[in-house]
Protein backbone atom coordinates (compact mmCIF):
# COMPACT_ATOMS: atom_id res chain seq x y z
CA UNK A 1 0.00 0.00 0.00
CA UNK A 2 1.03 3.41 -0.84
CA UNK A 3 1.76 5.56 2.25
CA UNK A 4 -0.23 8.44 2.99
CA UNK A 5 1.79 11.45 4.41
CA UNK A 6 0.21 14.22 6.16
CA UNK A 7 1.80 15.65 9.33
CA UNK A 8 2.72 19.51 8.25
CA UNK A 9 1.60 21.45 11.23
CA UNK A 10 0.77 24.87 9.72
CA UNK A 11 -3.01 23.85 8.51
CA UNK A 12 -4.21 25.90 11.91
CA UNK A 13 -2.24 29.24 11.11
CA UNK A 14 -3.19 29.51 8.07
CA UNK A 15 -6.59 28.92 8.62
CA UNK A 16 -6.43 31.42 11.49
CA UNK A 17 -4.24 34.33 9.42
CA UNK A 18 -7.46 33.88 6.83
CA UNK A 19 -9.78 34.61 9.06
CA UNK A 20 -7.88 37.69 10.82
CA UNK A 21 -6.92 38.71 7.29
CA UNK A 22 -10.71 39.03 6.42
CA UNK A 23 -11.63 40.91 9.40
CA UNK A 24 -8.88 43.78 8.81
CA UNK A 25 -9.88 43.85 4.73
CA UNK A 26 -13.68 43.89 6.16
CA UNK A 27 -12.95 46.61 8.60
CA UNK A 28 -10.74 48.76 5.97
CA UNK A 29 -13.41 48.56 3.65
CA UNK A 30 -16.01 50.27 5.56
CA UNK A 31 -14.17 52.59 6.81
CA UNK A 32 -13.13 53.63 3.14
CA UNK A 33 -16.69 53.58 1.84
CA UNK A 34 -17.75 55.03 5.07
CA UNK A 35 -15.02 58.09 4.37
CA UNK A 36 -15.87 57.85 0.39
CA UNK A 37 -19.89 58.64 1.23
CA UNK A 38 -19.08 61.85 3.61
CA UNK A 39 -16.34 63.00 1.18
CA UNK A 40 -16.33 61.59 -1.81
CA UNK A 41 -13.00 61.69 -4.14
CA UNK A 42 -14.27 62.69 -7.64
CA UNK A 43 -11.20 62.78 -9.45
CA UNK A 44 -7.51 61.53 -9.87
CA UNK A 45 -6.22 64.69 -8.01
CA UNK A 46 -8.78 64.18 -4.75
CA UNK A 47 -7.34 60.49 -4.89
CA UNK A 48 -3.64 61.70 -5.11
CA UNK A 49 -3.99 64.48 -2.51
CA UNK A 50 -5.63 61.88 -0.23
CA UNK A 51 -2.50 59.31 -1.03
CA UNK A 52 -0.65 61.89 -0.49
CA UNK A 53 -0.41 61.25 3.23
CA UNK A 54 1.97 58.83 4.82
CA UNK A 55 -0.72 56.73 6.92
CA UNK A 56 -3.10 56.73 4.31
CA UNK A 57 -0.10 55.11 2.18
CA UNK A 58 0.40 52.79 4.82
CA UNK A 59 -3.52 52.00 5.42
CA UNK A 60 -3.76 50.97 1.85
CA UNK A 61 -0.21 48.60 1.94
CA UNK A 62 -1.40 47.05 4.75
CA UNK A 63 -4.44 46.14 3.17
CA UNK A 64 -3.11 44.69 0.14
CA UNK A 65 -0.94 42.48 1.97
CA UNK A 66 -4.28 41.08 3.61
CA UNK A 67 -5.69 40.76 0.40
CA UNK A 68 -2.44 39.08 -0.94
CA UNK A 69 -1.72 37.17 1.87
CA UNK A 70 -5.47 36.25 1.90
CA UNK A 71 -5.28 35.01 -1.82
CA UNK A 72 -2.63 32.96 -1.39
CA UNK A 73 -3.85 30.78 1.22
CA UNK A 74 -7.21 30.69 -0.82
CA UNK A 75 -5.37 29.90 -3.91
CA UNK A 76 -3.11 27.29 -1.84
CA UNK A 77 -6.82 25.41 -0.79
CA UNK A 78 -7.77 25.76 -4.19
CA UNK A 79 -4.81 23.44 -5.53
CA UNK A 80 -5.01 21.26 -2.88
CA UNK A 81 -8.44 20.12 -3.42
CA UNK A 82 -7.99 20.17 -7.11
CA UNK A 83 -4.82 19.53 -8.55
CA UNK A 84 -3.48 16.33 -7.37
CA UNK A 85 0.04 15.76 -8.70
CA UNK A 86 2.44 17.21 -6.37
CA UNK A 87 5.30 18.33 -9.11
CA UNK A 88 2.05 20.17 -10.83
CA UNK A 89 0.77 21.73 -7.25
CA UNK A 90 4.18 22.36 -6.46
CA UNK A 91 4.98 24.36 -9.83
CA UNK A 92 1.83 26.15 -9.57
CA UNK A 93 1.95 27.40 -6.12
CA UNK A 94 5.18 28.67 -6.90
CA UNK A 95 3.81 30.37 -9.65
CA UNK A 96 1.19 32.11 -7.59
CA UNK A 97 4.11 33.07 -4.99
CA UNK A 98 6.06 34.77 -7.18
CA UNK A 99 2.61 37.01 -8.59
CA UNK A 100 1.65 37.38 -5.60
CA UNK A 101 4.89 39.08 -4.56
CA UNK A 102 5.03 40.99 -7.65
CA UNK A 103 2.05 42.75 -7.07
CA UNK A 104 3.15 43.38 -3.35
CA UNK A 105 6.09 45.23 -4.55
CA UNK A 106 4.36 46.95 -7.29
CA UNK A 107 1.62 48.17 -5.05
CA UNK A 108 4.06 49.30 -3.23
CA UNK A 109 5.93 51.17 -5.68
CA UNK A 110 2.28 52.87 -7.18
CA UNK A 111 0.98 54.04 -3.94
CA UNK A 112 4.16 55.48 -2.65
CA UNK A 113 5.25 56.75 -6.37
CA UNK A 114 1.48 58.49 -6.17
CA UNK A 115 2.15 59.83 -2.71
CA UNK A 116 5.20 61.32 -3.61
CA UNK A 117 4.98 62.89 -7.41
CA UNK B 1 -44.70 3.23 -7.38
CA UNK B 2 -41.68 3.51 -10.23
CA UNK B 3 -38.01 3.27 -8.72
CA UNK B 4 -34.92 3.64 -11.13
CA UNK B 5 -32.38 1.92 -9.62
CA UNK B 6 -28.22 1.92 -10.12
CA UNK B 7 -27.16 -1.39 -11.25
CA UNK B 8 -23.76 -2.54 -11.63
CA UNK B 9 -21.98 -6.25 -11.54
CA UNK B 10 -18.49 -6.20 -12.19
CA UNK B 11 -18.48 -9.73 -13.39
CA UNK B 12 -21.49 -9.19 -15.84
CA UNK B 13 -21.50 -5.09 -17.20
CA UNK B 14 -18.97 -2.95 -18.45
CA UNK B 15 -20.29 -0.28 -17.17
CA UNK B 16 -23.17 0.80 -14.54
CA UNK B 17 -26.67 1.26 -15.57
CA UNK B 18 -30.39 2.65 -14.10
CA UNK B 19 -33.05 0.06 -14.21
CA UNK B 20 -36.64 0.97 -13.61
CA UNK B 21 -38.64 -1.32 -11.44
CA UNK B 22 -42.37 -0.73 -11.02
CA UNK B 23 -43.99 -2.49 -7.56
CA UNK B 24 -47.21 -1.69 -5.60
CA UNK B 25 -46.24 -1.33 -1.79
CA UNK B 26 -48.56 -3.08 0.59
CA UNK B 27 -50.25 -1.46 2.94
CA UNK B 28 -47.44 -2.52 5.65
CA UNK B 29 -44.77 -1.10 3.37
CA UNK B 30 -44.33 2.39 5.00
CA UNK B 31 -40.13 2.89 4.55
CA UNK B 32 -38.08 2.81 1.44
CA UNK B 33 -36.33 -0.49 2.42
CA UNK B 34 -39.77 -2.06 2.66
CA UNK B 35 -39.91 -1.35 -0.74
CA UNK B 36 -36.37 -2.50 -1.59
CA UNK B 37 -36.91 -5.34 -0.26
CA UNK B 38 -40.42 -6.02 -1.89
CA UNK B 39 -38.48 -5.31 -5.22
CA UNK B 40 -35.44 -8.06 -4.25
CA UNK B 41 -38.62 -10.62 -3.83
CA UNK B 42 -39.11 -9.79 -7.76
CA UNK B 43 -35.29 -9.31 -9.25
CA UNK B 44 -33.25 -10.92 -6.32
CA UNK B 45 -30.08 -10.26 -8.31
CA UNK B 46 -30.32 -6.44 -6.34
CA UNK B 47 -27.52 -6.21 -4.17
CA UNK B 48 -27.86 -3.80 -1.02
CA UNK B 49 -26.83 -3.98 2.60
CA UNK B 50 -29.38 -3.75 5.39
CA UNK B 51 -29.49 -4.91 9.12
CA UNK B 52 -31.42 -3.43 11.67
CA UNK B 53 -34.07 -1.87 9.55
CA UNK B 54 -34.48 0.91 12.19
CA UNK B 55 -31.95 3.28 11.75
CA UNK B 56 -29.53 2.07 14.38
CA UNK B 57 -26.85 -0.02 12.31
CA UNK B 58 -26.58 2.41 9.67
CA UNK B 59 -25.93 -0.75 6.98
CA UNK B 60 -28.58 0.76 4.27
CA UNK B 61 -27.07 4.19 3.48
CA UNK B 62 -27.80 5.46 0.10
CA UNK B 63 -28.46 8.14 -2.55
CA UNK B 64 -31.74 8.68 -2.71
CA UNK B 65 -33.06 11.39 -5.21
CA UNK B 66 -29.80 12.89 -4.83
CA UNK B 67 -29.81 13.08 -1.29
CA UNK B 68 -27.44 10.75 0.97
CA UNK B 69 -29.83 8.95 3.80
CA UNK B 70 -30.66 6.00 5.65
CA UNK B 71 -33.43 3.24 3.44
CA UNK B 72 -34.91 1.84 6.68
CA UNK B 73 -36.06 5.57 7.65
CA UNK B 74 -37.24 7.13 4.67
CA UNK B 75 -40.50 7.22 4.01
CA UNK B 76 -42.18 6.21 0.65
CA UNK B 77 -44.33 8.57 1.47
CA UNK B 78 -43.33 12.22 -0.19
CA UNK B 79 -40.58 10.55 -2.13
CA UNK B 80 -40.51 12.23 -5.82
CA UNK B 81 -41.32 9.58 -8.85
CA UNK B 82 -39.67 7.67 -9.83
CA UNK B 83 -37.18 7.20 -6.97
CA UNK B 84 -34.41 7.31 -8.02
CA UNK B 85 -31.73 5.15 -6.17
CA UNK B 86 -27.66 5.26 -6.14
CA UNK B 87 -24.38 4.30 -3.93
CA UNK B 88 -23.29 6.53 -1.45
CA UNK B 89 -21.50 8.84 -4.33
CA UNK B 90 -17.27 9.09 -3.67
CA UNK B 91 -16.58 5.87 -2.90
CA UNK B 92 -15.86 2.57 -5.31
CA UNK B 93 -18.73 0.42 -6.27
CA UNK B 94 -18.74 -3.72 -5.23
CA UNK B 95 -22.31 -4.14 -6.73
CA UNK B 96 -25.59 -2.45 -7.00
CA UNK B 97 -26.11 -0.20 -4.01
CA UNK B 98 -23.17 -1.93 -2.24
CA UNK B 99 -19.92 0.52 -1.80
CA UNK B 100 -16.43 -0.30 -0.51
CA UNK B 101 -16.31 1.76 2.94
CA UNK B 102 -12.40 0.58 3.08
CA UNK B 103 -11.10 4.54 2.71
CA UNK B 104 -13.89 5.03 5.40
CA UNK B 105 -12.87 3.38 8.41
CA UNK B 106 -9.32 3.79 7.65
CA UNK B 107 -9.90 7.58 8.03
CA UNK B 108 -12.30 6.34 11.42
CA UNK B 109 -9.16 4.54 12.83
CA UNK B 110 -6.67 7.32 11.94
CA UNK B 111 -8.32 9.35 14.44
CA UNK B 112 -7.99 6.64 17.49
CA UNK B 113 -11.71 6.02 18.41
CA UNK B 114 -11.10 4.71 21.76
CA UNK B 115 -10.71 6.36 25.09
CA UNK B 116 -6.90 6.86 25.98
CA UNK B 117 -5.97 6.66 29.94
CA UNK B 118 -2.96 5.69 30.79
CA UNK B 119 -4.66 5.44 34.83
CA UNK B 120 -4.49 2.24 36.07
CA UNK B 121 -8.40 1.16 36.00
CA UNK B 122 -10.58 2.25 39.22
CA UNK B 123 -12.12 -0.81 41.40
CA UNK B 124 -15.52 0.54 39.28
CA UNK B 125 -16.25 2.45 36.20
CA UNK B 126 -14.09 5.49 35.40
CA UNK B 127 -16.96 7.79 36.60
CA UNK B 128 -17.79 11.53 34.86
CA UNK B 129 -20.26 14.30 36.08
CA UNK B 130 -23.70 14.80 34.50
CA UNK B 131 -22.51 17.96 33.19
CA UNK B 132 -19.05 16.10 31.76
CA UNK B 133 -21.51 13.36 29.68
CA UNK B 134 -23.65 16.06 28.54
CA UNK B 135 -20.57 17.13 26.45
CA UNK B 136 -20.72 13.74 24.70
CA UNK B 137 -24.64 14.10 23.74
CA UNK B 138 -24.73 14.73 19.40
CA UNK B 139 -21.37 13.09 19.54
CA UNK B 140 -21.87 9.81 20.77
CA UNK B 141 -25.16 8.67 18.09
CA UNK B 142 -23.19 8.01 15.26
CA UNK B 143 -23.98 5.22 13.80
CA UNK B 144 -21.24 5.62 11.15
CA UNK B 145 -23.10 5.39 8.29
CA UNK B 146 -21.13 7.83 6.19
CA UNK B 147 -23.91 9.34 4.74
CA UNK B 148 -21.95 13.06 5.70
CA UNK B 149 -18.65 11.50 4.29
CA UNK B 150 -19.55 11.08 1.13
CA UNK B 151 -22.03 14.18 0.96
CA UNK B 152 -18.38 16.20 1.12
CA UNK B 153 -16.72 17.19 -1.69
CA UNK B 154 -13.59 17.53 0.09
CA UNK B 155 -13.49 14.01 1.15
CA UNK B 156 -14.69 12.63 -2.79
CA UNK B 157 -11.46 14.96 -3.55
CA UNK B 158 -9.07 13.70 -1.02
CA UNK B 159 -10.67 10.56 0.85
CA UNK B 160 -7.12 9.23 1.37
CA UNK B 161 -6.00 12.39 3.30
CA UNK B 162 -9.14 14.26 4.64
CA UNK B 163 -10.53 12.46 7.55
CA UNK B 164 -14.07 13.95 6.77
CA UNK B 165 -16.83 15.24 8.77
CA UNK B 166 -17.98 11.41 10.23
CA UNK B 167 -14.09 10.90 11.36
CA UNK B 168 -13.86 14.45 12.60
CA UNK B 169 -17.45 14.13 14.58
CA UNK B 170 -15.13 10.96 16.58
CA UNK B 171 -12.64 12.90 17.00
CA UNK B 172 -14.54 15.25 18.91
CA UNK B 173 -16.34 12.66 20.41
CA UNK B 174 -12.64 11.76 22.11
CA UNK B 175 -11.74 15.28 22.90
CA UNK B 176 -14.86 16.32 24.42
CA UNK B 177 -14.65 13.19 26.67
CA UNK B 178 -13.53 13.88 30.09
CA UNK B 179 -11.92 10.52 30.64
CA UNK B 180 -9.55 10.67 27.67
CA UNK B 181 -6.06 12.11 28.35
CA UNK B 182 -4.78 12.17 24.91
CA UNK B 183 -6.22 15.73 24.03
CA UNK B 184 -2.43 16.85 22.85
CA UNK B 185 -1.33 13.99 20.85
CA UNK B 186 -5.07 13.84 19.21
CA UNK B 187 -4.74 17.86 18.08
CA UNK B 188 -1.36 17.15 16.86
CA UNK B 189 -2.75 14.48 14.63
CA UNK B 190 -5.24 16.82 13.33
CA UNK B 191 -3.15 19.81 12.99
CA UNK B 192 -2.71 19.84 9.11
CA UNK B 193 -3.70 21.13 6.31
CA UNK B 194 -5.27 18.20 5.01
CA UNK B 195 -6.43 15.87 7.86
CA UNK B 196 -9.03 18.47 9.33
CA UNK B 197 -8.40 22.05 7.36
CA UNK B 198 -10.06 20.90 3.75
CA UNK B 199 -13.10 20.94 5.63
CA UNK B 200 -14.57 24.56 3.83
CA UNK B 201 -18.11 24.33 6.45
CA UNK B 202 -20.59 23.88 3.73
CA UNK B 203 -22.30 22.01 5.85
CA UNK B 204 -23.40 18.83 3.39
CA UNK B 205 -22.67 16.92 6.23
CA UNK B 206 -24.78 18.55 8.14
CA UNK B 207 -27.44 18.52 5.69
CA UNK B 208 -27.30 14.58 5.01
CA UNK B 209 -26.61 13.37 8.58
CA UNK B 210 -29.93 11.02 9.06
CA UNK B 211 -29.29 11.35 12.66
CA UNK B 212 -29.08 15.17 12.72
CA UNK B 213 -26.18 15.60 14.37
CA UNK B 214 -23.79 18.44 13.72
CA UNK B 215 -20.52 17.06 11.92
CA UNK B 216 -19.47 20.98 11.02
CA UNK B 217 -19.85 22.06 14.46
CA UNK B 218 -17.48 19.43 16.15
CA UNK B 219 -14.93 20.91 13.61
CA UNK B 220 -15.68 24.08 14.98
CA UNK B 221 -14.91 23.14 18.17
CA UNK B 222 -11.41 21.21 17.22
CA UNK B 223 -10.55 24.68 14.83
CA UNK B 224 -11.65 26.07 18.84
CA UNK B 225 -9.63 23.89 20.94
CA UNK B 226 -6.38 24.66 18.56
CA UNK B 227 -6.59 28.39 18.51
CA UNK B 228 -6.97 28.19 22.29
CA UNK B 229 -3.92 25.95 22.54
CA UNK B 230 -1.91 28.00 20.16
CA UNK B 231 -2.91 31.85 20.47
Amino acid sequence: MKRIVTGAHYGLRDWLAQRVTAVIMTIFVLCLAGTLLVSPLPDYPAWKSLLGNQWMRIAFFLFLIGLFWHAWIGIRNILMDYVHATGIRLALQIGVIVSLLFYTVWSAEILWALGSA
Amino acid sequence: MRFSIYRFDPDKDDRPYMQDYDIVPEPADRMLLDALIRIKSVDDSLSLRRSCREGVCGSDGMNINGRNGLACITPLVGLREPVELRPLPGLPVIRDLIVDMTQFFRQYHSIKPYLINNDPPPETERLQSPADRAALDGLYECILCACCSTACPSFWWNPDKFVGPAGLLQAYRFLADSRDQATAERLDNLEDPYRLFRCHSIMNCVDACPKGLNPTGAIGKIKDMMVRRTV
